[in-house]
Protein backbone atom coordinates (compact mmCIF):
# COMPACT_ATOMS: atom_id res chain seq x y z
CA UNK A 1 0.00 0.00 0.00
CA UNK A 2 1.48 3.58 -1.09
CA UNK A 3 0.75 6.57 1.03
CA UNK A 4 2.08 9.74 1.41
CA UNK A 5 3.01 9.58 5.61
CA UNK A 6 5.52 5.97 6.28
CA UNK A 7 5.55 5.47 10.03
CA UNK A 8 8.64 4.17 9.22
CA UNK A 9 10.00 7.50 7.56
CA UNK A 10 9.74 9.38 11.19
CA UNK A 11 13.57 7.02 12.23
CA UNK A 12 14.86 8.46 8.76
CA UNK A 13 14.74 11.90 9.73
CA UNK A 14 18.69 12.62 10.48
CA UNK A 15 18.77 11.72 6.35
CA UNK A 16 17.86 15.76 5.27
CA UNK A 17 21.36 16.37 6.69
CA UNK A 18 22.68 14.68 3.98
CA UNK A 19 21.41 17.02 1.23
CA UNK A 20 22.42 19.99 3.35
CA UNK A 21 25.02 19.55 6.42
CA UNK A 22 25.33 22.82 7.60
CA UNK A 23 21.98 23.66 7.91
CA UNK A 24 20.75 20.04 9.02
CA UNK A 25 22.79 19.67 12.00
CA UNK A 26 22.02 23.52 13.02
CA UNK A 27 18.55 22.18 13.16
CA UNK A 28 18.79 19.21 14.61
CA UNK A 29 21.53 20.81 17.62
CA UNK A 30 18.87 23.55 18.24
CA UNK A 31 16.01 20.67 18.06
CA UNK A 32 17.82 19.06 21.28
CA UNK A 33 18.55 22.28 22.71
CA UNK A 34 15.05 23.54 23.16
CA UNK A 35 13.77 20.21 24.85
CA UNK A 36 16.35 19.83 27.29
CA UNK A 37 15.45 20.75 30.73
CA UNK A 38 15.06 24.75 31.54
CA UNK A 39 12.77 27.02 32.96
CA UNK A 40 10.75 24.85 31.97
CA UNK A 41 10.88 21.06 32.24
CA UNK A 42 11.61 18.02 30.32
CA UNK A 43 8.02 16.71 30.86
CA UNK A 44 6.70 20.24 30.11
CA UNK A 45 8.13 20.98 27.25
CA UNK A 46 6.74 17.33 25.80
CA UNK A 47 3.18 17.92 26.36
CA UNK A 48 3.40 21.56 24.80
CA UNK A 49 5.21 19.64 21.62
CA UNK A 50 2.48 17.32 21.83
CA UNK A 51 -0.47 19.88 21.70
CA UNK A 52 1.45 21.90 19.18
CA UNK A 53 1.96 18.37 16.80
CA UNK A 54 -1.91 17.99 17.07
CA UNK A 55 -2.47 22.11 15.82
CA UNK A 56 0.21 21.72 12.87
CA UNK A 57 -1.48 18.19 12.14
CA UNK A 58 2.02 16.64 12.00
CA UNK A 59 1.67 12.68 12.25
CA UNK A 60 5.11 12.33 12.80
CA UNK A 61 5.10 14.51 15.61
CA UNK A 62 2.07 12.89 17.00
CA UNK A 63 3.90 9.70 17.16
CA UNK A 64 7.44 10.98 19.04
CA UNK A 65 5.42 12.85 21.45
CA UNK A 66 2.79 10.38 22.40
CA UNK A 67 5.69 7.74 22.89
CA UNK A 68 8.04 10.54 24.39
CA UNK A 69 5.16 11.03 26.64
CA UNK A 70 5.05 7.48 27.86
CA UNK A 71 8.49 7.15 28.32
CA UNK A 72 8.11 10.24 30.89
CA UNK A 73 5.47 8.30 32.61
CA UNK A 74 2.80 11.18 31.54
CA UNK A 75 -0.90 10.11 32.02
CA UNK A 76 -3.51 9.57 28.90
CA UNK A 77 -5.60 11.91 31.04
CA UNK A 78 -2.93 14.72 30.77
CA UNK A 79 -2.30 14.14 26.96
CA UNK A 80 -5.35 14.09 26.15
CA UNK A 81 -5.63 17.35 27.86
CA UNK A 82 -3.15 18.96 26.12
CA UNK A 83 -4.47 18.15 23.04
CA UNK A 84 -7.73 19.82 23.88
CA UNK A 85 -5.34 22.76 24.89
CA UNK A 86 -4.62 23.13 21.16
CA UNK A 87 -8.07 22.24 20.11
CA UNK A 88 -9.04 25.28 22.65
CA UNK A 89 -6.47 27.69 21.03
CA UNK A 90 -7.00 26.10 16.98
CA UNK A 91 -10.57 26.92 17.48
CA UNK A 92 -10.22 29.94 19.39
CA UNK A 93 -8.14 31.86 16.92
CA UNK A 94 -10.83 30.95 14.06
CA UNK A 95 -13.69 32.01 15.97
CA UNK A 96 -11.60 35.02 17.45
CA UNK A 97 -11.70 36.56 14.18
CA UNK A 98 -15.57 36.52 13.93
CA UNK A 99 -15.52 39.57 15.60
CA UNK A 100 -14.00 41.00 12.35
CA UNK A 101 -16.25 39.44 10.36
CA UNK A 102 -19.38 41.19 13.09
CA UNK A 103 -17.07 44.56 13.12
CA UNK A 104 -17.17 44.34 9.16
CA UNK A 105 -20.93 43.26 8.94
CA UNK A 106 -22.38 46.60 11.34
CA UNK A 107 -19.69 48.49 8.72
CA UNK A 108 -21.34 47.84 5.49
CA UNK A 109 -24.48 47.44 6.87
CA UNK A 110 -27.01 50.10 7.31
CA UNK B 1 -4.33 -9.91 30.98
CA UNK B 2 -2.99 -12.96 30.95
CA UNK B 3 -4.00 -15.67 33.82
CA UNK B 4 -1.63 -18.57 32.51
CA UNK B 5 1.88 -18.75 31.71
CA UNK B 6 3.16 -19.14 28.02
CA UNK B 7 4.06 -22.80 28.91
CA UNK B 8 0.24 -23.81 30.19
CA UNK B 9 -0.55 -21.83 26.95
CA UNK B 10 1.72 -23.91 24.86
CA UNK B 11 2.56 -21.13 23.18
CA UNK B 12 5.27 -21.50 20.67
CA UNK B 13 7.16 -18.71 22.64
CA UNK B 14 7.38 -20.94 25.69
CA UNK B 15 10.11 -22.45 23.87
CA UNK B 16 13.53 -20.80 24.25
CA UNK B 17 14.90 -22.00 20.76
CA UNK B 18 11.79 -19.92 19.12
CA UNK B 19 12.67 -16.91 20.79
CA UNK B 20 16.20 -16.89 19.74
CA UNK B 21 14.87 -18.28 16.44
CA UNK B 22 13.24 -15.17 16.49
CA UNK B 23 16.16 -12.49 17.48
CA UNK B 24 18.30 -13.72 15.22
CA UNK B 25 15.91 -13.59 12.11
CA UNK B 26 13.78 -10.82 10.40
CA UNK B 27 15.46 -7.68 10.56
CA UNK B 28 18.67 -8.81 11.91
CA UNK B 29 19.13 -11.46 9.59
CA UNK B 30 18.86 -9.18 6.05
CA UNK B 31 20.90 -6.50 7.46
CA UNK B 32 18.47 -4.10 8.54
CA UNK B 33 19.69 -4.01 11.86
CA UNK B 34 23.18 -4.87 13.23
CA UNK B 35 23.58 -7.83 15.15
CA UNK B 36 24.41 -7.18 19.10
CA UNK B 37 27.73 -8.93 18.09
CA UNK B 38 29.08 -6.62 15.39
CA UNK B 39 27.70 -3.39 17.59
CA UNK B 40 30.24 -4.06 20.51
CA UNK B 41 33.14 -5.14 18.03
CA UNK B 42 32.72 -1.59 16.78
CA UNK B 43 34.23 -0.95 19.94
CA UNK B 44 36.29 -3.13 20.74
CA UNK B 45 33.92 -4.89 23.26
CA UNK B 46 33.98 -8.16 21.61
CA UNK B 47 34.46 -10.85 22.85
CA UNK B 48 32.63 -9.54 26.10
CA UNK B 49 34.18 -10.48 29.54
CA UNK B 50 33.53 -10.43 33.09
CA UNK B 51 34.56 -8.41 35.13
CA UNK B 52 35.33 -8.88 38.77
CA UNK B 53 32.15 -10.98 40.40
CA UNK B 54 30.22 -8.83 42.87
CA UNK B 55 26.49 -10.45 42.21
CA UNK B 56 24.94 -14.03 42.82
CA UNK B 57 21.55 -13.91 41.57
CA UNK B 58 19.84 -16.62 42.71
CA UNK B 59 16.52 -17.44 40.92
CA UNK B 60 14.41 -19.92 43.29
CA UNK B 61 11.86 -21.02 41.09
CA UNK B 62 9.20 -19.55 38.56
CA UNK B 63 6.20 -20.12 40.88
CA UNK B 64 4.70 -16.83 41.23
CA UNK B 65 1.60 -15.83 42.64
CA UNK B 66 1.60 -13.22 39.72
CA UNK B 67 0.83 -13.79 35.94
CA UNK B 68 2.82 -10.07 34.62
CA UNK B 69 2.19 -8.81 31.53
CA UNK B 70 5.85 -8.37 30.69
CA UNK B 71 7.44 -11.10 32.60
CA UNK B 72 10.21 -12.46 30.66
CA UNK B 73 10.61 -15.40 33.46
CA UNK B 74 7.37 -17.18 31.78
CA UNK B 75 6.26 -17.06 35.78
CA UNK B 76 3.09 -17.56 37.22
CA UNK B 77 1.21 -20.23 39.65
CA UNK B 78 1.26 -22.87 37.07
CA UNK B 79 4.65 -23.36 36.82
CA UNK B 80 6.29 -26.13 38.76
CA UNK B 81 9.83 -25.63 38.85
CA UNK B 82 11.02 -24.78 41.95
CA UNK B 83 14.82 -24.82 43.65
CA UNK B 84 15.46 -27.76 45.51
CA UNK B 85 16.52 -27.82 49.38
CA UNK B 86 19.51 -29.92 47.94
CA UNK B 87 20.21 -27.40 45.28
CA UNK B 88 19.83 -24.64 47.90
CA UNK B 89 22.67 -26.22 50.15
CA UNK B 90 25.16 -26.18 47.05
CA UNK B 91 24.16 -22.70 46.63
CA UNK B 92 24.77 -21.70 50.70
CA UNK B 93 28.41 -23.74 49.78
CA UNK B 94 28.92 -21.41 46.95
CA UNK B 95 28.01 -17.49 48.79
CA UNK B 96 29.91 -18.91 51.51
CA UNK B 97 33.16 -18.52 49.77
CA UNK B 98 32.27 -15.99 47.21
CA UNK B 99 34.06 -12.69 46.56
CA UNK B 100 31.01 -11.73 45.49
CA UNK B 101 29.43 -8.74 48.04
CA UNK B 102 25.69 -9.47 46.86
CA UNK B 103 23.08 -12.03 47.08
CA UNK B 104 20.01 -11.39 45.13
CA UNK B 105 17.63 -13.82 45.35
CA UNK B 106 14.72 -13.99 42.30
CA UNK B 107 12.44 -16.09 40.54
CA UNK B 108 8.68 -16.24 40.38
CA UNK B 109 8.09 -15.18 43.63
CA UNK B 110 11.11 -16.02 46.08
CA UNK B 111 8.80 -16.35 48.82
CA UNK B 112 7.03 -19.38 47.54
CA UNK B 113 9.91 -21.84 47.56
CA UNK B 114 8.63 -23.79 50.02
CA UNK B 115 12.30 -23.78 51.87
CA UNK B 116 12.61 -19.55 51.46
CA UNK B 117 12.70 -18.76 54.87
CA UNK B 118 15.33 -21.67 55.40
CA UNK B 119 17.63 -20.44 52.76
CA UNK B 120 17.53 -16.54 53.56
CA UNK B 121 18.58 -17.97 57.64
CA UNK B 122 21.67 -19.88 56.34
CA UNK B 123 22.45 -17.14 53.67
CA UNK B 124 22.49 -14.18 55.59
CA UNK B 125 24.83 -16.28 58.73
CA UNK B 126 27.02 -16.27 55.30
CA UNK B 127 28.23 -12.51 56.08
CA UNK B 128 27.19 -11.04 52.71
CA UNK B 129 27.00 -7.24 52.36
CA UNK B 130 23.77 -6.42 50.46
CA UNK B 131 21.07 -9.05 50.73
CA UNK B 132 18.72 -8.46 48.08
CA UNK B 133 15.20 -10.08 47.81
CA UNK B 134 13.01 -9.24 44.43
CA UNK B 135 9.76 -9.05 46.44
CA UNK B 136 6.45 -8.66 44.11
CA UNK B 137 4.95 -6.77 46.79
CA UNK B 138 1.48 -8.54 46.36
CA UNK B 139 2.98 -11.70 48.35
CA UNK B 140 2.73 -10.41 51.55
CA UNK B 141 -0.97 -9.93 51.16
CA UNK B 142 -1.50 -13.23 49.24
CA UNK B 143 -2.38 -15.42 52.11
CA UNK B 144 -1.61 -15.23 55.89
CA UNK B 145 1.01 -17.30 56.20
CA UNK B 146 3.10 -14.44 54.34
CA UNK B 147 1.55 -11.95 56.44
CA UNK B 148 5.13 -11.56 58.42
CA UNK B 149 7.16 -10.98 55.74
CA UNK B 150 8.10 -7.72 56.30
CA UNK B 151 8.92 -8.49 60.36
CA UNK B 152 11.29 -11.65 58.63
CA UNK B 153 13.17 -9.42 56.29
CA UNK B 154 13.84 -6.97 58.86
CA UNK B 155 15.55 -9.64 61.25
CA UNK B 156 17.90 -10.81 58.44
CA UNK B 157 18.11 -6.84 57.60
CA UNK B 158 16.81 -7.83 54.10
CA UNK B 159 17.19 -5.70 51.00
CA UNK B 160 13.73 -5.42 49.35
CA UNK B 161 13.32 -4.59 45.83
CA UNK B 162 10.20 -3.94 44.37
CA UNK B 163 8.62 -3.74 41.17
CA UNK B 164 5.63 -0.86 40.35
CA UNK B 165 5.03 0.28 36.89
CA UNK B 166 3.19 3.38 38.05
CA UNK B 167 1.81 5.48 40.88
CA UNK B 168 -1.00 4.73 39.46
CA UNK B 169 -3.56 1.78 39.68
CA UNK B 170 -4.43 1.81 35.71
CA UNK B 171 -0.71 1.41 34.61
CA UNK B 172 0.00 -1.30 36.97
CA UNK B 173 -2.94 -3.29 36.79
CA UNK B 174 -2.74 -3.51 33.63
CA UNK B 175 0.81 -4.66 33.53
CA UNK B 176 0.50 -6.86 36.55
CA UNK B 177 -2.77 -7.65 37.22
CA UNK B 178 -6.47 -6.19 38.68
CA UNK B 179 -6.15 -5.35 42.88
CA UNK B 180 -1.92 -5.62 42.12
CA UNK B 181 -1.86 -2.28 42.76
CA UNK B 182 -4.03 -1.63 45.71
CA UNK B 183 -2.26 -4.98 47.27
CA UNK B 184 0.73 -3.36 46.45
CA UNK B 185 0.45 0.02 48.52
CA UNK B 186 -0.88 -1.97 51.47
CA UNK B 187 2.10 -3.76 51.47
CA UNK B 188 4.56 -0.90 51.05
CA UNK B 189 3.13 0.63 54.26
CA UNK B 190 3.47 -2.39 56.01
CA UNK B 191 6.96 -2.61 55.02
CA UNK B 192 7.30 1.41 55.78
CA UNK B 193 6.07 0.60 59.40
CA UNK B 194 8.75 -1.84 60.21
CA UNK B 195 11.08 0.96 59.16
CA UNK B 196 11.75 -0.10 55.39
CA UNK B 197 12.38 2.88 52.66
CA UNK B 198 12.18 5.68 55.59
CA UNK B 199 14.64 8.55 54.66
CA UNK B 200 18.29 7.44 57.14
CA UNK B 201 16.90 3.76 57.76
CA UNK B 202 18.85 0.66 57.06
CA UNK B 203 16.35 -1.02 56.20
CA UNK B 204 16.45 -0.33 52.22
CA UNK B 205 13.18 -0.80 49.95
CA UNK B 206 14.20 0.21 46.34
CA UNK B 207 11.64 0.17 43.94
CA UNK B 208 11.59 -1.49 40.21
CA UNK B 209 9.87 0.56 37.14
CA UNK B 210 9.54 -1.59 33.87
CA UNK B 211 7.74 0.49 31.33
CA UNK B 212 3.82 -1.14 30.83
CA UNK B 213 4.16 -0.96 27.11
CA UNK B 214 6.49 -1.03 24.21
CA UNK B 215 8.72 2.39 25.00
CA UNK B 216 12.16 2.62 26.75
CA UNK B 217 12.15 3.81 30.08
CA UNK B 218 12.77 7.60 30.68
CA UNK B 219 15.22 9.66 32.90
CA UNK B 220 15.78 7.10 36.19
CA UNK B 221 16.40 10.45 38.24
CA UNK B 222 13.22 12.14 37.03
CA UNK B 223 10.75 9.12 37.27
CA UNK B 224 12.08 8.44 40.68
CA UNK B 225 10.97 11.89 41.84
CA UNK B 226 7.52 11.53 40.04
CA UNK B 227 7.23 8.44 42.02
CA UNK B 228 8.19 9.64 45.11
CA UNK B 229 6.17 12.77 45.13
CA UNK B 230 2.95 10.83 44.17
CA UNK B 231 3.11 7.90 46.70
CA UNK B 232 4.05 10.18 49.70
CA UNK B 233 1.27 13.12 48.44
CA UNK B 234 -1.23 10.29 47.50
CA UNK B 235 -0.14 7.28 50.32
CA UNK B 236 2.00 8.46 52.70
CA UNK B 237 4.67 5.89 51.33
CA UNK B 238 8.97 6.42 51.20
CA UNK B 239 11.28 3.77 49.47
CA UNK B 240 14.96 4.79 48.60
CA UNK B 241 15.58 4.44 44.99
CA UNK B 242 14.16 3.61 41.78
CA UNK B 243 15.69 1.26 39.39
CA UNK B 244 14.24 1.83 35.24
CA UNK B 245 14.39 -1.42 34.10
CA UNK B 246 14.00 -1.66 30.33
CA UNK B 247 11.74 -4.42 29.32
CA UNK B 248 13.99 -7.08 27.18
CA UNK B 249 12.16 -8.87 24.32
CA UNK B 250 12.03 -12.07 25.90
CA UNK B 251 9.23 -14.55 26.08
CA UNK B 252 5.86 -13.12 27.31
CA UNK B 253 7.03 -9.58 26.65
CA UNK B 254 8.51 -10.81 23.52
CA UNK B 255 5.19 -12.61 22.72
CA UNK B 256 3.45 -8.98 23.26
CA UNK B 257 5.54 -7.29 21.57
CA UNK B 258 4.93 -9.72 18.69
CA UNK B 259 0.94 -10.01 18.85
CA UNK B 260 0.77 -5.97 19.55
CA UNK B 261 2.64 -5.54 16.16
CA UNK B 262 5.42 -3.72 18.07
CA UNK B 263 8.47 -6.36 18.12
CA UNK B 264 10.35 -4.59 14.68
CA UNK B 265 9.94 -0.77 15.89
CA UNK B 266 10.50 -1.99 19.33
CA UNK B 267 13.99 -3.59 18.53
CA UNK B 268 14.76 -0.01 16.33
CA UNK B 269 14.18 1.75 19.49
CA UNK B 270 16.67 -0.38 21.15
CA UNK B 271 19.43 -0.20 18.56
CA UNK B 272 18.82 3.48 17.69
CA UNK B 273 19.28 3.88 21.77
CA UNK B 274 22.20 1.76 21.89
CA UNK B 275 24.70 3.51 24.16
CA UNK B 276 28.37 2.55 23.97
CA UNK B 277 29.24 3.52 27.28
CA UNK B 278 26.03 1.39 28.71
CA UNK B 279 28.26 -2.03 27.50
CA UNK B 280 31.11 -1.57 30.13
CA UNK B 281 28.62 -1.97 32.96
CA UNK B 282 25.90 -4.46 31.62
CA UNK B 283 25.20 -6.45 34.80
CA UNK B 284 26.32 -9.92 32.93
CA UNK B 285 30.00 -8.50 33.47
CA UNK B 286 29.85 -8.41 37.99
CA UNK B 287 26.79 -11.03 38.10
CA UNK B 288 26.50 -15.07 37.44
CA UNK B 289 22.97 -16.20 37.12
CA UNK B 290 22.18 -19.83 39.05
CA UNK B 291 18.92 -21.26 37.89
CA UNK B 292 16.15 -23.33 40.35
CA UNK B 293 18.11 -26.40 38.98
CA UNK B 294 21.28 -24.94 39.77
CA UNK B 295 22.77 -23.93 35.88
CA UNK B 296 24.86 -21.07 35.31
CA UNK B 297 23.96 -18.29 33.18
CA UNK B 298 25.95 -14.60 32.24
CA UNK B 299 22.58 -13.29 33.61
CA UNK B 300 18.44 -13.95 34.33
CA UNK B 301 17.99 -12.88 30.76
CA UNK B 302 20.25 -15.43 29.33
CA UNK B 303 18.80 -18.02 31.67
CA UNK B 304 15.41 -17.99 30.42
CA UNK B 305 16.69 -17.91 26.83
CA UNK B 306 18.65 -21.31 27.47
CA UNK B 307 21.96 -19.63 26.89
CA UNK B 308 24.41 -21.31 29.67
CA UNK B 309 27.59 -20.23 30.37
CA UNK B 310 30.48 -20.56 28.03
CA UNK B 311 32.77 -22.24 30.22
CA UNK B 312 33.34 -26.01 31.47
CA UNK B 313 31.84 -25.18 34.58
CA UNK B 314 28.12 -25.34 34.01
CA UNK B 315 26.84 -25.98 37.17
CA UNK B 316 26.57 -24.74 40.45
CA UNK B 317 27.64 -28.14 41.84
CA UNK B 318 31.16 -27.61 40.19
CA UNK B 319 31.28 -23.76 40.87
CA UNK B 320 34.67 -22.35 40.84
CA UNK B 321 34.80 -18.70 40.53
CA UNK B 322 38.36 -18.63 39.18
CA UNK B 323 37.46 -20.32 36.05
CA UNK B 324 34.14 -18.61 35.51
CA UNK B 325 35.53 -15.35 35.46
CA UNK B 326 37.62 -16.25 32.29
CA UNK B 327 34.58 -16.96 29.93
CA UNK B 328 32.97 -15.22 26.92
CA UNK B 329 29.80 -13.91 28.07
CA UNK B 330 26.96 -15.07 26.09
CA UNK B 331 25.41 -12.28 23.80
CA UNK B 332 22.44 -12.14 21.25
CA UNK B 333 20.22 -8.91 19.92
CA UNK B 334 18.16 -8.93 23.82
CA UNK B 335 21.49 -7.24 24.89
CA UNK B 336 20.42 -4.02 22.96
CA UNK B 337 17.81 -3.89 26.00
CA UNK B 338 20.99 -3.44 28.45
CA UNK B 339 22.41 -1.25 26.35
CA UNK B 340 19.61 1.01 25.19
CA UNK B 341 19.66 4.66 26.40
CA UNK B 342 21.45 5.29 30.41
CA UNK B 343 21.66 1.06 30.13
CA UNK B 344 19.48 -1.18 32.22
CA UNK B 345 20.24 -3.73 34.77
CA UNK B 346 18.56 -5.08 38.09
CA UNK B 347 20.21 -2.17 39.55
CA UNK B 348 18.87 0.19 37.46
CA UNK B 349 20.55 2.59 34.94
CA UNK B 350 24.10 1.89 34.42
CA UNK B 351 25.61 4.47 32.12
Amino acid sequence: MSTYYDPADLRKFGKISEWNEELGSKFFDYYGSVFKDGALSAREKSLIALAVSHVVKCPYCIDAYTKDGLQKGISKEEMMEAVHAGAAIESGATLVHGVQMMNKYDKLSM
Amino acid sequence: MVTKSLLKRENELANANKQLEILNGGIFSNGELPIFKDKIAEIGKFPLKPKKLEILQINVGYMCNQVCEHCHVDAGPDRKEIMTQETMEQCLEVIRNTGAHTLDLTGGAPEMNPNFRWFVEEASRAGIKDFIVRSNLTIIRANPKYHDLPDFFKIHNIHVVSSMPHWTRGKTDKQRGEGVFDQSIKALQELNDRGYGISGSNLRLDLVYNPSGAFLPGDQVAMEKEFKKALLEDFNIQFHNLFAITNLPISRFLDYLIASENYEDYMYSLVEAYNPMAVENVMCTNTISVSWDGYLYDCDFNQMLGLGVASKIKHINDYNEAILSDRNIVISQHCYGCTAGAGSSCQGSVA
